[in-house]
């Protein structure tokens, strides 16, 4: 089994968000970077593939230079090698693309990735990855086996969940639940010195035209403070809730 | 050239969100000189649709398509846009319609943008603005595709009744075998129990509550309010919680009318994830708690005493109300 983990540099779930230049681009001062997290589940999903069923892994990132020490951290959590697509990830449909040359060149039979990056939020590069190269495709999977050249997959649906199986190759959109939190590995000591010697290959871009560009952003208007109401006095909020908020 | 949207039928109704879709779609649609067609997926009665402003329904029946099948619904929603030869395809944001998105996306030779919460900021170009960083910004997307797929955010536009009548007709649609690749083997699905994804009011709980056995307070403070439950990340990591509740940056995004944090501090990355419900109550012990720096309502007090309470006279005012 050849599995492909797609992973996302992006600020950390903590960091303050600010834009600069003319609210044109995101201000990465002093803005830590981490693998985006849907896609470290499945990254720890896929080094589980390795340690029980001999899978070989490799990370792939689209990005600039400044995206290794994310990759770097995947190759310290177990994946044996890595790409640096080296381009800026203008959208994501050219980001689809160019994880689709990856995956052509490399026959991955089973490509993991987040189901969506916590910087854009667009959840668009797994279903259109999956749709430019003919795989099966399954979205928000809390859970995923493979079995020779069949994949069970629980799919998180509104309100519940959903079993599939489909052949490989596929795309698996991975969130929490493919494995838990405190599956999650922090690298140890060893884990980071070998990563130092691991292959990160970097591959030139193939053409390809985004069909989004981000024109501009906004943070959101500053809120007003709250309005407390007295423990001893719940009908005003129900009042409030009522008659202000026209919520209840 | 009309705008296509494709409206979710479930349980013998459109889901809101679907309505919403409509009356979304409408304001778009006039502001462009053209019409709104919807597609539905074994539908039953379409009539709704007219009433928040489309005005043809393209109707698909098929018992292949009786469970969601991404790929297959995609090549529904492709083929209906082809018909209407469709620029503007308007899909909403549940989990399957965000699944076959960029699906349709590809197959349209289309751009993308996912998470939009208003009318466009101008149609040429075609500029949308679209919630990113986790609710922590707002992001102006221009799409530059002839064809452009938008998914509007839950809640974000409302309801907007329009006057007129949809006229259906039956649309054929060429599914092939490969649009069926997947399998379902089973669902599992809770029922009669209101889902944080289609709840208009969430009842979230976090680690103040100080164990599993004080759920009691919270699941009736939902039910008497009709809102689904919800908890923060510690509760669902301590196993307080099922993992389906939990609710925040890495756990379910919730974009409710009412969201009432009991017993929550508002660590940055819940609020995240809940940020975008549209008014927020917070209970808590502590005045100094990050939540009710985002709050629009909070009681600075002891939940065991103020939901008690707060349920008592909820149902005195449910009785009075109704």
């Amino acid at each position: 089994m050849k599995i492909l983990v797609c992973i996302s540099h992006v600020p950390d779930t903590t960091a303050k968000i600010n834009f600069t230049n003319g609210d044109t681009e995101f201000d990465t001062n002093g803005v830590q970077f981490v693998i985006n997290p849907n896609d470290e589940f499945g990254l720890t999903r896929a080094i589980w593939f390795k340690e029980k069923q001999g899978a070989h892994v490799t990370v792939v990132n689209v990005g600039g230079a400044d995206t290794e020490a994310t990759i770097r951290k995947a190759l310290a959590i177990g994946a044996d090698e890595a790409i640096r697509v080296n381009a800026n990830p203008t959208d994501g449909f050219f980001v689809a693309k160019q994880l689709a040359e990856v995956v052509k060149a490399g026959n991955y039979d089973v490509v993991i990735c987040g189901k969506e990056s916590l910087d854009y939020n667009g959840g668009m590069v797994p279903g259109m990855l999956a749709s430019l190269l003919g795989y099966n495709f399954v979205n928000s999977c809390v859970g995923a086996e493979i079995e020779g050249t069949k994949a069970t997959l629980i799919r998180e649906i509104d309100g519940g969940k959903e079993t599939l199986t489909a052949d490989l190759p596929i795309v698996i959109g991975g969130q929490k639940g493919i494995v838990e939190e405190k599956d999650l590995r922090i690298p140890n000591m060893r884990g980071i010195m070998t990563a130092r010697t691991k292959a990160l290959n970097v591959m030139e871009p193939v053409a390809a035209d985004a069909k989004t560009k981000a024109v501009k952003f906004e943070k959101p208007a500053p809120k007003s403070a709250v309005k407390l109401i007295s423990p001893d006095n719940l009908d005003e909020l129900i009042n409030l809730l009522h008659n202000e908020a026209k919520v209840i | 050239m009309s705008v296509l949207i494709y409206t979710e039928f479930s349980e013998g109704k459109f889901k809101k969100v679907a309505l919403e879709l409509a009356s979304y779609a409408k304001k778009i649609a006039e502001s462009l000189g053209t019409t709104v067609t919807a597609v539905t997926v074994n539908a039953g009665d379409v009539s709704a649709l007219g009433t928040y402003g489309v005005d043809k329904v393209l109707k698909v029946t098929d018992a292949k398509l009786d469970k969601f099948n991404a790929k297959a619904y995609a090549d529904v929603v492709k083929q209906a846009a082809q018909k209407e030869g469709a620029k503007v395809v308007i899909l909403s944001s549940t989990t399957d319609s965000l699944y076959m998105a960029p699906i349709v996306a590809v197959g349209l030779e289309a751009g993308y943008a996912s998470n939009v919460v208003a009318l466009p900021v101008s149609t040429n170009p075609f500029q949308v603005k679209r919630n990113a960083f986790s609710n922590k910004g707002f992001n102006i997307t221009e799409l530059t595709s002839d064809v452009k797929v938008i998914a509007l955010a839950k809640n974000s536009f409302g309801l907007v009744e329009a006057q007129g009548a949809a006229a259906a007709e039956d649309f054929a649609v060429t599914l092939n075998d490969a649009d069926f690749n997947i399998a379902i083997q089973s669902q599992d699905k809770t029922t009669g129990k209101v889902t944080i994804a289609d709840a208009e009011i969430v009842v979230s709980g976090g680690r103040g509550l100080k164990g599993p056995e004080n759920w009691g307070m919270i699941e009736e403070l939902a039910s008497v309010l009709g809102a689904a439950t919800a908890c923060s990340k510690p509760v669902s990591d301590l196993d307080w919680r099922p993992h389906s509740e939990h609710v925040g940056q890495t756990g379910k995004p919730v974009a409710a009318n009412l969201y009432i944090a009991v017993g929550i501090s508002g660590a940055i990355q819940h609020i995240a994830g809940i940020n975008a419900s549209k008014v927020k109550v917070v209970i808590n012990t502590d005045p100094e708690a990050p939540f009710f720096k985002v709050a629009d309502y909070g009681v600075v007090g002891d939940a065991f005493q103020i939901v008690p309470e707060l349920i008592t006279k909820l149902k005195e005012f449910k009785a009075n109300n109704n």
